[in-house]
């Protein structure tokens, strides 16, 4: 196989989701040509078109409000541990983008007088939530930006092209490599910067809302190109992930937006509602933020009081047919293919793996420690803290991504003509040669050896951990990453080749898995979305940030005191 | 034509899957595989099974996983389009083709981009 496809670009963008298309369009806005790779399908894979309603941004449309406010919600929610200029240009970049985003044919909900409809999502002080009916908020954003991005002679759009590394030189990006996944032929891309919006690792744990492409590639690419991570341990866990009956067609996220909309009432398995005991202010209903739902979901089935499939209920018993199908729409009809009636039988609902609040360490320019490689979206990490806030998430993806596409744009302007190293990139293309068809026919497939890891990550690494079940992890992660890898069976097939991708996959993603588990053994305290039944206390001494990078091929850590 | 049973929990119901594989260069074959299923499964989860217990080189693709956003499972589910993150599995037989009227890659996956996002 000597095929290579050679590829030259200014800006280079990784992930086509939200983040990455806006990053393309903020990019190639600033006179830079890009390449947006994905790969799966650039505007539909990745979380962004999964995400169901709430984009936070103080337009003030509904009640007054302003981004200082929103900061002040998002820093409360981050238990202390924000990049305070990451959450305030997040918060001040909200508004013009989501207006940006109406300009584009985004079609927000809209309150009877015309202005833009904002709803108060949980560990809101407002009404700030943007939405678009019925549950299409993420899909309504990719269409609109899929729509820009087309249509836009300075971006290039490549579908099914996985990146496996950046490639370096002295010390700074000049490209990457991955391959095209229809054909498996290697693919070297010359770039003057990089920008990774990957998304995070939430696939490698069993119960997930995650896409099929969320394996933590991003970290693990960053990682080898010498770039620091940060707040890896905070994984958020979505309280109210779907658990039974089996329904398809509708993301497992469904049911907490719909619960904040209609007024959905938690039940335990004894049919009692049970917030109150974890805090939740009597007539002050959907306040609680998702650390501390999560939280009384799990002790709710630890003291036995879980519904039959081991969570708790969800019920609309309470509210007339029509009060349903006024609110959902079409998807009441979702509901029914699933032989789900609302108004006859309530849900069972758990905790579910949702997304990393942690990611690659970035500046205000969303710039890595690596110069010319940047981030943005779910792989930037710091804006969030040790806690999400509902509905933070698209706004980051937007504003992150447009910050990084146009800060990349002024570093590929400030370079000469791209340089390529052909040694540099040769050991990336060798290795995805090698791997095509290793031990085939001969070993486990990528996919069971994923299947193992995302049963281990859910049992041992999930939303309450011990340094018994860390530290197991964490060994038997080494042993894969080191031994079983190099064992699995790639197919031999050269056309559409999921075994190939699926091994690359687990490349990042088992380092990705390793920085959590290491460094959520090493943050011996709970605080946010990292709760350690062993260490159950929130202690001051670990306001602090962990950093990892790799070193000689390991993983090491530090705590670290992040601006304020 | 091979045929591999998947008996692992007598509780669940059985289906088979009649799976059409092949590139376009060349005739394409039928395998059938056995998966078990609960009541509300999709056909994207027997496929995923088949993957990991029988068949480790089928191609089959999605990205969203029973959401129903991504539209990348779209295939023939006996000889309608469909898509297979949200048709429901069923007890006997149940046979999967590529969708028709776009060049087959391999297997289930056929080439339905635009032929400005490829090379």
């Amino acid at each position: 196989m000597d095929d290579i496809i050679n590829l030259e670009t200014d800006v280079l963008v990784a992930g086509g989701g939200a983040a990455g298309m806006f990053a393309a369009i903020a990019a190639a806005r600033s006179g830079a040509q890009v390449i947006l790779l994905d790969k799966n399908v650039v505007g539909r894979g990745g979380a962004s078109i999964m995400a169901q309603m709430t984009c936070a941004a103080a337009l003030g449309e509904a009640e007054s409000d302003s981004p200082e406010l929103h900061l002040l919600d998002t820093l409360q929610a981050g238990r202390g541990l924000c990049n305070e200029n990451l959450s305030a240009l997040l918060c001040e970049g909200s508004p013009k983008r989501i207006r940006e985003l109406a300009g584009w044919r985004v079609n927000w909900a809209r309150q009877e007088n015309g202005k833009i409809n904002q709803v108060k999502a949980p560990g809101h002080s407002r009404k700030r939530c943007v939405y678009v009916d019925f549950l299409s908020t993420g899909a309504a954003i990719c269409a609109a930006l899929r729509n820009k991005v087309s249509r836009n002679s300075g971006i290039r759009r490549l579908s099914n092209v996985s990146i496996t590394d950046v490639v370096i030189r002295d010390g700074e990006v000049i490209g990457a490599v991955g391959f095209d996944v229809a054909t498996s032929v290697p693919t070297a891309i010359k770039a003057s910067a990089v920008v990774l919006s990957l998304g995070g690792m939430t696939k490698m744990f069993q119960r997930t809302t995650s896409p099929n492409n969320l394996a933590g590639e991003g970290l693990g690419i960053a990682l080898r190109a010498g770039a620091r991570l940060i707040d890896i341990e905070f994984l958020q866990f979505y309280p109210n992930g779907h658990l039974a009956p089996r329904m398809v067609g509708l993301d497992p996220t469904t049911w907490e937006p719909t619960r904040v909309k209609l007024g959905g009432r938690l039940l335990n398995g004894n049919h009692e509602e049970f917030l109150h005991n974890y805090g939740e202010a009597q007539g002050e209903g959907y306040s609680t933020t998702r650390d501390t739902l999560t939280y009384a979901i799990y002790k709710e089935v630890e003291l036995g009081r879980g519904s039959p499939h081991g969570g708790v209920y969800l019920s609309f018993q309470h509210l007339d047919e029509q009060v349903l199908e006024a609110a959902l729409g079409p998807v009441i009809d979702i509901f029914k293919r699933n032989n789900i009636d609302l108004t006859k039988q309530p849900v069972e609902v758990f905790p579910i793996a949702h997304y990393q609040m942690g990611g690659i360490e970035v500046n205000a320019n969303m710039e890595s420690s690596v110069p010319g490689l940047y981030a943005a979206g779910e792989l930037a990490g710091g804006a969030h803290g040790a806690n999400r806030l509902s509905g933070n998430a698209l706004p980051e993806a937007v504003v992150f991504g447009e910050r990084a596409g146009e800060a990349a744009a002024r570093f590929a302007s400030r370079k000469k003509a791209p340089t390529w190293d052909k040694a540099a990139a040769a050991s990336h293309i060798e290795l995805i040669r090698g791997v095509h068809g290793q031990n085939a026919g001969q070993g486990a497939s990528p996919a069971r050896l994923m299947a193992e890891v995302k049963e281990m990550m859910w049992r041992k690494v999930g939303p309450f951990r011990t340094a018994d079940a860390l530290g197991d992890a964490l060994d038997r992660i080494r042993t894969m990453r080191e031994r079983d890898l190099q064992a699995c069976a790639v197919s031999t097939e050269r056309i559409h080749n999921a075994s190939l991708v699926e091994w690359f996959e687990l490349r990042s993603g088992l380092y990705a898995a390793e920085a959590l588990a290491m460094s959520a053994l090493k943050r011996r305290e709970s605080r946010g979305a990292h709760q350690r039944d062993d260490f159950p206390e929130t202690r001051g001494e670990y306001k602090l940030n962990q950093r990892i990078w790799l070193a000689d091929g390991n993983l090491a850590s530090s705590f670290v005191d992040m601006p304020s | 034509m091979t045929a591999s049973s998947d008996a692992r929990n007598p509780q669940m119901k059985s289906a088979r899957l009649k799976i059409w594989r092949g590139t376009s260069g060349e005739n394409g074959r039928y395998e059938e595989f056995d998966v078990a299923f609960e009541d509300g499964d999709s056909v994207l989860d027997g496929l995923v099974r088949v993957r990991l217990k029988h068949a480790p080189d089928l191609a089959i693709r999605f990205s969203c996983f029973n959401a129903n956003v991504c539209k990348e499972c779209t295939m023939l589910i006996d000889g309608k389009v469909e898509y297979s993150c949200i048709a429901k599995l069923r007890a006997g037989l149940i046979q999967l083709d590529p969708l028709p009227n776009c060049p087959i890659l391999r297997d289930l996956v056929t080439d339905t981009l635009s032929h400005k996002e490829r090379f």
